[in-house]
């Protein structure tokens, strides 16, 4: 009753197609943009800031480009941490190379790259599917963190064989580097995020990518209808390997600061994609969802015990919060394949009813 | 220009041992369409195609033709190489033997969105829809080839972009009108029953505004109803917008009423092909196929 669509009548199709057509959604995502953009930066603490809301957005963006290769795309991928570590070194050598330019420009930039490395090991996808891809991805995975270590040229040559992130400044204000204040670095972050997304919902809802859709549903049905099998697959792998190499420059110019390969290995590559199959395949919402969950909850399994005055070894809670995620993982593997993202749904649409309970609509 | 073909459902005999019937039945209500309906142009050839896989022959040196405007039976007992043949015509299969022209040209071997692009169109004896996807999406999906804004545009989705998807929804519109499906319109397609399920798949087809569409078992597993309502919904689309359709169905009362012309298959190889009055006389016919119970 309090969540519906009555009395909100389409008059065209354009207020039919828009991207949250029902009023009660608006509203909620502006007060949410407002949050993440006024209240966030204004009220937030630093270590919220830099160790809670910031590592969340970039594994939400790493999600939304996974989830566009395995949930819309339906080609399973281990290589996400790999994806990321291109973006970061080709951001990390193009700001070395061009210190000048700006550094926004850069990370967008440097998405090109991990864009054009995720096409040539999506060539396989044309061949095989499932879980064969899935190895030829970790196979990628293993190889691009082979060449993060033994390619000297991708660091700069640097003894500790980490990029350290130099500082860069917008409008004299610096973003990146140690002096950098969190709030600045997370507005950069909040900002690059929102309007991805933005962008990722728009070409989902659109011709290309209902042609992901199409491939990942019935790939024959999909040729049948005049998608080319090449230009969809690798069109997603692209499009997917852009976020994620975007996701893996911000995080280390603008979260961690330094890195080496380890910060890209496959445990990376896992954790995003646990993010998307928690948060829901296919869902955008999942993303954050996702990400929010994977992210949030280990931190608050170890604060609680503090708060509570109780004494519990950090391994302890490291423990109780993996297992936890991994009982989660096979919860939803099994039971809901859609995630996070779909319980929300299915919570609306309860709200919907209320308290009508058999009414459908 | 086709004559309306009128079909009184109630005559469908649904089996063939109402044979006596519907086949009195057949001369009263298309008495028009086998004498006065002429098709000029030839649409579709086949010559002397032949499809093995492996040791399995699978479609023996067959050749027939679909002239533009008509309904073409296929008809043949389960195995006979019908649903090949429709592979075959829309590229997924590549005949080892045979000539297929298209429009009047050979074709060459082609890939199945090569087929889709030059205006053939499909549906799937074993529903393939995008499960996934809801019944607009899946309509939408037929209207891939005709969407032609770029990349750029589709990031943004303002101005031409959301035009142009506005234009094609009011399109597809039409077809949920014509199919009645109006109030399925944003569900899931996996969800709905197989009956709508087959008929959001003709939808999606449909949006491709073919000239040649193929219906590999329209109607299998339907109730009387649902029958009903697709052959309606295949005369109109044939003698509407005037689509060449190719129809493979069991149902005999069906194909008697629907079809201009009927090609009989058995073990791949054609032993008929004619009117339904002709090809329901043949001797052949009657052993290999109407004797025999589906
Ligand atoms: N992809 C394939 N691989 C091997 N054999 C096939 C294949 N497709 C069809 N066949 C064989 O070809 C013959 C004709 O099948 P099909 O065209 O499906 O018949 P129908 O549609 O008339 O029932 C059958 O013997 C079938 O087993
Ligand atoms: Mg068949």
């Amino acid at each position: 009753m309090f969540y519906r669509e009555a009395g909100q009548f389409k008059t065209s199709y354009a207020a039919d197609q828009a991207l949250l057509p029902i009023r009660q959604d608006r509203i909620g995502l502006g007060l949410i943009l407002l949050v993440a953009f006024v209240a966030v930066p204004l009220l937030a603490s630093d270590f919220f800031i830099g160790s809670i809301m910031i590592p969340f957005l970039v594994f939400t963006l790493a999600a939304v480009g996974l989830n566009i290769l395995t949930g819309y795309a339906g080609q399973l991928s281990l290589g996400t941490g790999a994806f990321m570590g291109v973006g970061a070194y080709a951001c990390y050598k193009l700001t070395t190379y061009f210190p000048d330019i700006n550094i926004l420009f850069m990370v967008l930039l440097s998405g090109i790259f991990s864009a054009a490395v995720g096409v040539v090991f999506g060539l396989p996808s044309l061949r095989i599917k499932g879980l064969y891809l899935a190895i030829t991805t970790l196979a990628a995975q293993f190889f691009l963190e082979w060449c993060f270590i033994r390619i000297g040229w991708l660091y700069n040559y640097n003894d500790s064989g980490a990029i350290e992130v130099p500082q860069r400044k917008l409008f004299d204000i610096a973003i990146t580097g140690a002096s950098a204040s969190p709030t600045v670095r997370y507005l950069v972050i909040v900002s690059l995020v929102a309007l991805m997304t933005l962008v990722a919902a728009n070409v989902l809802r659109g011709r290309i990518g209902r042609s992901w859709m199409m491939i990942r549903d019935m790939d024959i049905a999909a040729e049948l209808m005049g998608v080319r099998p090449l230009y969809a697959k690798l069109s997603a792998f692209a499009f997917s390997s852009y976020y994620c190499g975007v996701a893996g420059a911000l995080m280390v110019f603008f979260w961690i600061g330094s890195a080496e390969a380890e910060a890209f290995d496959i445990n990376h590559s896992l954790l995003v994609l646990f993010m998307v199959i928690i948060g829901g395949m296919g869902s955008l919402l999942g993303c954050f969802m996702g990400a929010a969950f994977i992210w949030i909850l280990p931190i608050a399994i170890r604060a609680v015990p503090q708060m509570l005055g109780l004494d519990v070894i950090a391994a302890t809670t490291e423990h109780v919060s993996n297992i936890i995620i991994g009982v989660l993982i096979i919860f939803f593997l099994i039971v809901e394949p859609h995630g996070l993202a779909r319980l929300w749904q299915i919570g609306k649409e309860k709200l919907r009813t209320w308290p009508f309970p058999y009414s459908s609509n | 220009m086709p004559t309306g073909k009128q079909v009184s459902v109630d005559q469908y005999s649904g089996s063939t041992a109402d044979q006596d019937r519907s086949s009195m039945d057949l001369t009263a209500s298309k008495p028009v369409s086998e004498t006065s309906r002429q098709y000029t142009t030839e649409l579709l050839s086949i010559e002397n195609v032949s499809l093995s896989f492996g040791g399995v022959q699978a479609v023996t040196d067959i050749s027939f033709n679909i002239m533009e405007g008509e309904v073409r039976a296929i008809i043949g007992p389960n195995g006979a190489g019908k649903t090949s043949l429709l592979n075959i015509i829309n590229g997924f299969y590549h005949p080892q033997e045979g000539v297929i022209n298209f429009r009047g040209k050979q074709r060459r071997r082609m890939k199945p969105y090569q087929a889709a692009a030059s205006g053939i169109a499909r549906t799937f004896q074993n529903v393939a829809l995008f499960k996934g996807m809801s019944t607009l999406d899946n309509i939408m999906s037929g209207r891939s080839l005709k969407m032609h804004r770029g990349f750029l545009w589709q990031v943004i989705h303002l101005g031409p972009a959301r035009n142009e998807e506005i234009q094609h929804r009011r399109r597809v519109e039409e077809i949920i009108d014509f199919l009645e499906i109006a109030h399925i319109r944003k569900q899931p397609v996996g969800r709905l029953p197989y009956g709508l399920q087959k008929r959001v798949e003709l939808g999606r087809a449909m949006a491709m505004e073919p000239e040649l569409l193929l219906l590999d078992e329209p109607m299998a597993g339907m109730n009387l109803e649902e029958k009903e309502d697709m052959s309606r919904f295949i005369i109109d689309l044939n003698s509407e917008f005037g689509t060449t359709i190719a129809l493979i169905e069991h149902d005999m009362g069906v194909v008697m009423d629907l079809a201009d012309r009927v090609v009989v298959l058995d073990y791949g190889k054609k032993i008929a092909d004619g009117t339904p009055t002709e090809v329901q006389a043949s001797q052949e016919v009657i052993d290999a196929y109407l004797g025999v119970a589906h």
